[in-house]
């Protein structure tokens, strides 16, 4: 018996003629404004360059597409590459940041002594084989960690308020916290000063930076927090009820549970605000060359201190140093984020 | 399957520690408004023992916020207020001191949307109602539970091999089976159904039929529906309700299943189990 194969119609895909057009349209339109621009009008730039590429080679990719298309074709297509290129602008942008930091700092990357070594004695001028950012790592490590420990449970509960209890004082609740979001960092670090440091009388340390950073971490955790507790189904609250739950309860096992993904990405982003505030521990600190791991005796250094006084010293070795600094500083913001995605992962397919 | 209730003798679906239901629930002159307006007027109706009651109406005509002032969900809602009684074997279930959680524990409740809790198994989805009450058991207690309650909810057999899995990977019938073995673990002696299979496909809608008539025996059951060969399936007692325009909803006629569909005495009833309006 012979069967024949029944193929998949394809609907949606690009034929190789739509390539062409599309491979053509960047060609021609490169070479288009590679002319105009460069050698009638001689005139230079690379932005004005990239605008007036991007804008020909839509009207030759209309032109081209218009012989055989109809206009909806042409539409989505333009619309389409329109997007894409939105994208590529964007990933590019990001790209460039990283790699260029990673570029900056490698000399300094590849130094065991960078990652094992604090700057105790070095001087800024001293080559990359001696001395290191142990110190800045291990700072950032203990600020962050305590700041977590602070906003997080603040922060949540703070979302539980506004999303579970409500009412007349929960909307002013919710207006202070926009208010806060908004908070510019160097007035989170001042606060703190006037009333730990000056007030209270503590020294300038970590833990002073750590209670900064809680200050402008709180509000991201808790509007991010309320939103992610908003979009749980309120039938998962009203079948808890019907079992017999308290409010409490249905909000520890079913509401908080239901929302975790949501409020791990509150958390991550509260965290990739605080990680990176300089003007805070500037502040409240002050940066130190020596390891301090006690939180409430001695200034800290951490990586975005480490960096602004390491780049304000205007050495080119610094400055290297600087940059690696900052590659570990995103690299460690990538491992703190896929970590809170991994711990917050949903165990099973969701439908 | 292990059981420790020697005396039965009836095959494995409908093995139980329990006795049949003797529970009465009598609700008296309960009226009910949304925000000042009156959506329900002195409504009486008595639910014997071992019996399965259907609310038929047409939509908007108070049912649900009827079913719902039975287990005191009505009042969960912003705005909402009632009046009249509703006795648990006598006893005014809004009576002061009351814990309104305890009345949801022995008057549980299985909703139009099936709704497993997304964060849970199905094992953990089904003793929920004991985690979210503090009620501890013991490891061996808790899977026997689970074993009954999903048994009783017809839902035993498919899921038995992966109750560690998440209850959002089922299917809609089955979600919905699960949230009567959830409601059932908690061991309510009556149980409230609303619209319990409106969103689910004949098969699913059969299953749960046919575990309604299983669970009749033990627990007393109120269920709201809009399919009424599905009430006449189900229940042996019906109440219809109905809202004129403008009004009030309240039950213009109530009796015997069999009485309401084939002998109706108000001309309204009789139109609308026709299939005339609604």
């Amino acid at each position: 018996m012979v069967s024949s194969p029944v193929q998949p119609r394809k609907i949606r895909s690009l034929t190789s003629d739509d390539w062409v057009s599309l491979v053509g349209a960047v060609i021609a339109s490169f070479a288009l404004v590679d002319l105009i621009y460069l050698h009638i009008l001689n005139t230079s730039g690379a932005l004005g360059f990239v605008v007036c590429w991007f804008a020909s080679f839509m009207l030759l990719f209309a032109a081209v597409l218009s012989f055989v298309n109809p206009r909806h074709v042409i539409v989505d297509r333009l619309v389409t590459a329109a997007l894409y290129v939105a994208a590529l602008i964007v990933l590019g942008a990001l790209a460039s940041t990283v790699i260029y930091t990673f570029a900056q700092g490698w000399r300094a990357l590849v130094h065991l002594n960078f990652y094992t070594h604090d700057m105790s004695g070095v001087s800024p001028t001293a080559p990359l084989n001696q001395g290191g950012i142990l110190h800045a790592i291990v700072g950032t490590v203990i600020e962050v960690g305590i700041a977590i420990a602070i906003a997080v449970p603040v922060g949540v509960a703070t979302a539980v308020y506004m999303s579970e209890v409500g009412g007349r004082f929960a909307r002013w609740v919710r207006t202070v916290v926009e208010a806060m979001t908004a908070l510019p960092e160097i007035l989170a670090g001042l606060f703190v000063y006037v009333i730990l440091i000056v007030y209270v009388g503590l020294p300038k340390t970590g833990f002073a930076v750590s209670v900064a950073m809680a200050v402008t971490m709180v509000p991201i955790i808790a509007r991010a927090g309320e939103v992610a507790l908003r979009v749980v189904p309120s039938g998962l609250r009203e079948a808890s009820s019907a079992l017999g739950a308290t409010h409490w309860s249905t909000v520890r096992k079913v509401v908080l549970p239901s929302a975790k993904a949501g409020l791990a990405t509150a958390t991550i982003l509260a965290v990739a605000r605080g990680i990176g505030e300089t003007a805070v521990a500037l502040i409240t600190s002050g940066a130190s060359s020596f390891m301090t791991i006690n939180p409430i005796k001695n200034p800290m250094n951490s990586l975005p201190l480490f960096i602004f006084t390491a780049d304000q010293t205007h050495e080119p070795l610094a400055i290297v140093r600087a940059f690696g600094a900052a590659s570990v500083l995103l690299a460690m913001v990538l491992v703190l984020f896929i970590l809170t995605r991994w711990l917050s992962r949903d165990k099973g397919a969701r439908r | 399957m292990t059981t420790t209730d020697i005396e039965t003798t009836t095959h494995d679906l409908s093995v139980t520690h329990r006795a049949a239901s003797e529970t009465h629930l009598d609700a008296v002159g309960i009226s009910a408004w949304f925000s000042g307006t009156r959506v329900l007027e002195d409504v009486s109706l008595s639910v014997p023992p071992a019996t399965v009651t259907a609310l038929i109406g047409p939509s908007g005509c108070g049912k649900s916020t009827f079913l719902r002032i039975l287990n005191r969900m009505h009042e969960s809602i912003p705005g909402a207020q009632m009046a009249g009684e509703v006795r648990l074997n006598g006893d005014d279930i809004y009576a002061p001191g009351v814990r309104v959680t305890t009345v949801r524990k022995r008057i549980g409740m299985v909703f139009q949307k099936p709704n497993p809790f997304p964060a849970m198994s199905i094992g953990d989805n089904v003793t929920a109602g004991l985690a979210l009450t503090r009620t501890k058991v013991s490891r061996s207690q808790r899977a026997e539970l689970i074993e009954t309650s999903l048994t009783r909810a017809g839902l035993w057999r498919e899921v038995k091999d992966r109750l560690d899995q998440p209850g959002s990977a089922l299917s809609g019938g089955q979600q919905q089976r699960l949230c009567i073995a959830r409601a059932l673990a908690v061991q309510p002696d009556v149980l409230l159904m609303d619209e319990p299979c409106s969103a689910l496909d004949p098969t699913s809608t059969r299953r749960i039929e046919e575990t309604i008539h299983e669970l009749r025996s033990e627990v007393t059951i109120v269920i709201v529906t809009h399919n009424m060969q599905q009430a006449v399936r189900v229940s042996q007692q019906a109440a219809f309700f109905l809202a004129e325009e403008g009004q009030p909803g309240g039950i213009v006629e109530q009796g015997s299943t069999d009485d309401v569909f084939h002998r109706p005495q108000d001309p309204r009833t009789a139109k609308y189990v026709h299939g005339d309006f609604g």
